[in-house]
């Protein structure tokens, strides 16, 4: 592409800078109606998130925001006041939602990477197979956790009926929806949901290991595990970062499997801070607090993800080398 | 290129952080004109068993306004999971229904928000008068001293429902009249082998009902009088604790109801499986379930002692149906007409009737529809021994922080932990811290 300095027919400087500017243009020109679609879909209404957290918005002033006064910071100090119930409430929903993600994060992948290994061999029925492991990913939300609320009913539950009627396993039938069992439920239905998307993803990128590296290694004398761990593991290394990295933000973020499965005041253990949000804002109808603790959030996520990226990607760079 | 990569790492952090954490809203001024005077739109709360109910109820009379006034009313019945949802967006964005229903125990926070038309004196005479209501159906539409914030369209009363099946079984002659009786009666049908008395315990709303009627058993209120929340003080504490004890200590109401928040007390009691319910108008919601009307009977809500009537004799909320004007409707004559017509006492009986309420206006309360013994129970509740809710612009804020603790209560009973005094007191406490600081 580029063309030869040397070369005497080459253009002026002047004619170069237009070249070049067209040049390094042309892209941003491409990237134009994504950005500008981007900013009317998330950046305004972030920026408007952003100035109502400023804002004392309660239900008075909700009709005409103009009239809502500002706070300052007041929105962000009641937040962040760990002493004070509001505060402490936030930071317990912090922590359960931090590990419930951990959690999460770690069933989703570990079942993904373990079942898409094992469906690497061709094998009778692995298509049938396939798609059974993509159902809970492709059920609408809704209709697949209302289905699980179902399932885990004190009284006629199915979950109860199993363990308690039929294994026995329980003394008496146990609650799932409220009290300290919801956080499990909720680690439950969640992994359902999201781990064949991380099957769906491994299952791509091992396509992409070329088949030699086996062959050559078992002719090295390396067995199964020493294939998954110097091989597949290592190949599959940027294809988990990114799939680690958005199973994390989703989880942290996800709003509609404890929605619909506690309604709008979830149990203490299963409060998502999604959710507590929502009471914060919708269910108390102060606006203003339930914005500022958006920010937090969206500043704790943008810290965690950047943070992340940049280890992720300087480990990679070195391991290029 | 290092800088290259820094920049796209930067770029990926954002946008995915963005599309992470994105939040919204609009803004809105402005008050009412008459833009479109051909058309309105109705949202109508679900009051039948299902939405399809509703539409069918709703749908005829819809046609004969249009016969008579010429406007097309676009109707949508929007379920109560999501009604405060969407008037609170509503409110916010200024994109509203022309005339809603709302819950009446919400009139005073709505009222506070401004997003309705007033009902003032000249607004009330377009539609015949203040005077057409029942005061205690007016005493649930918004603050005192303010012009009120919406008009009332059904009301409703708590009452108990008792199967009589059960109850000869067990060998009770007559329905409990007391607290003490439910109790010596429950144990009575549950020697049959039957469940007692169903409860709505992860229902944050009936949570709130119940224990406002046990508040004022107690003698207290939850606000002070100059509208301040005081949900600790002991009165509060020992009604709250009397009706979780109900679960926790009396056993009366089965472990498994602390987690109903979809109306399965109603099914358990249209299926034979419960002998009592306390509800709110279950008549055409039981029939719906295929129980018949020959098969319960309907009495008062019990007291401590003697009988239902005012203060310490409270047996029921005012429960009901306002209509309320969204200040920016495009039609405002035409919502004016539309109130008007709902309100009339032909309409009154026909959707009171369809929704087993009671008419909330004089003149078509005194049909004869209205005097079936079921209907006499409601009525007389309504007339002699209901409260409203308190009138207060945190009403909506209270019923969530409260009927959530309630919540949290059923959820430590059903697991057989202690419900005590100073275990309720402390939800309590954590109740009140949520509400908005003055």
């Amino acid at each position: 592409m580029r063309k030869n300095p040397s070369d005497p027919a080459a253009p002026g400087p002047r004619r170069r800078r237009g070249e070049r500017i067209r040049r390094i243009g042309l892209p941003y020109l491409l990237l134009l109606p994504a950005l500008i679609l981007e900013l009317l879909v998330h950046l305004v209404p972030m920026v408007i998130g952003i100035v109502m957290s400023f804002k004392e918005l309660t239900q008075f002033y909700i009709r005409d925001w103009g009239t809502a006064p500002w706070t300052g910071f007041g929105n962000y100090k009641v937040s962040v006041d760990f002493s004070a119930p509001v505060g402490k409430s936030l930071l317990h929903s912090f922590f359960v939602t931090v590990a419930f993600t951990l959690l999460s994060v770690a069933f989703c992948w570990l079942l993904g990477t373990v079942t898409a290994i094992y469906m690497q061999d061709n094998f009778r029925g692995r298509g049938f197979l396939r798609a059974l492991f993509l159902i809970p990913y492709a059920l609408p939300v809704y209709a697949a956790v209302i289905t699980w609320v179902f399932m885990f009913q004190h009284d006629n539950g199915l979950v109860n009926h199993v363990l308690h009627d039929q294994l026995h396993i329980t003394s008496k039938p146990s609650f799932w929806l409220i009290g300290d069992n919801s956080f499990y439920a909720l680690l439950i239905v969640h992994v359902w949901k999201g781990w064949p998307f991380a099957f769906l993803i491994v299952m791509a990128g091992l396509q992409n290991i070329p088949k030699e590296l086996y062959e050559a290694a078992s002719i090295d004398g390396a067995g199964m595990l020493q294939q998954i761990r110097r091989i597949t593991l290592p190949s599959l290394r940027p294809v988990n970062q990114v799939l680690v990295l958005v199973l994390f933000l989703w989880t942290f973020n996800d709003f509609n499997t404890p929605y619909v499965l506690f309604g709008r005041a979830a149990p203490e253990a299963a409060d998502l801070i999604s959710v507590h949000i929502y009471q914060a804002s919708f269910v108390t109808w102060n606006f203003g607090t339930g914005s500022a603790m958006s920010v937090l959030l969206l500043l704790f996520l943008l810290v965690v993800t950047g943070v992340y990226l940049v280890i992720t990607s300087r480990g990679r760079r070195s391991a290029d080398v | 290129m290092r800088s290259i990569r820094a920049a796209a790492v930067g770029a990926v952090t954002m946008s995915l952080a963005l599309a992470a954490t994105a939040c919204g809203g609009g803004s809105s001024t402005g008050g009412g004109s008459n833009d479109s005077p051909k058309t309105l739109t109705y949202w109508a709360s679900n009051q039948g068993a299902s939405i399809a109910i509703d539409k069918k109820v709703l749908q005829p009379e819809l046609e004969k306004f249009k016969k008579q006034t010429g406007i097309t009313v676009k109707l949508e019945v929007v379920p109560w999971s999501d009604l405060l949802n969407r008037i609170l967006t509503a409110t916010t964005s200024g994109q509203g229904p022309d005339v809603l229903n709302i819950g009446n125990t919400w009139s005073a926070s709505l009222q506070a928000t401004g997003a309705f038309l007033p009902w003032s004196t000249a607004n009330f005479a377009k539609i015949g008068g203040k005077d057409r209501f029942v005061d205690s159906a007016l005493g649930s539409t918004g603050a005192t001293g303010k012009d009120p914030a919406a008009v009332p369209l059904y009301s409703m009363a708590y009452a108990l429902y008792y199967n009589k099946q059960i109850f000869a079984d067990a060998g009770i002659s007559q329905p409990p009249a007391t607290w003490a009786e439910v109790v010596a009666d429950g144990k009575k049908i549950e020697a049959k082998g039957k469940q007692a008395l169903g409860a709505e315990g992860a229902n944050v709303s009936e949570n709130i009902h119940h224990t406002f009627v046990f508040a004022k058993q107690h003698g207290a209120e939850f606000f002070t009088a100059d509208g301040k929340a005081d949900f600790t003080n002991d009165g509060v504490v020992a009604a709250v604790k009397q009706y979780v004890d109900l679960m926790a200590k009396d056993k009366v109401i089965p472990v498994g109801n602390a987690e109903y928040a979809q109306n399965q007390s109603v099914s358990d009691f249209a299926k034979g499986k419960t002998a009592m319910l306390m509800w709110q108008s279950a008549s055409a919601n039981l029939k719906s379930q295929g129980m018949s009307e020959s098969s319960y009977g309907i009495a008062p809500i019990p007291v401590q002692s003697g009988s239902p009537g005012t203060g310490v004799q409270t047996n029921s909320m005012v429960a009901g149906i306002n209509l309320a004007v969204f200040k920016n409707t495009n039609n405002l004559d035409g919502s004016t007409k539309f109130v008007k017509f709902m309100t009339s006492d032909a309409e009154q009986k026909i959707l009171n009737t369809a929704y087993s309420s009671i008419p909330p206006v004089k003149t078509a309360q005194e049909d004869t529809a209205f005097n079936t013994p079921a209907n006499a129970v409601l009525k007389n509740t309504l007339a002699t021994s209901a409260a409203a809710l308190p009138q207060v612009a945190d009403e909506s804020q209270f019923e969530t922080a409260v009927g959530t603790a309630v919540k949290n209560l059923f959820a430590d009973a059903a697991a057989g932990r202690a419900v005590t005094t100073a275990s309720v007191k402390a939800e309590l406490e954590k109740a009140q811290q949520q509400m908005p600081a003055k």
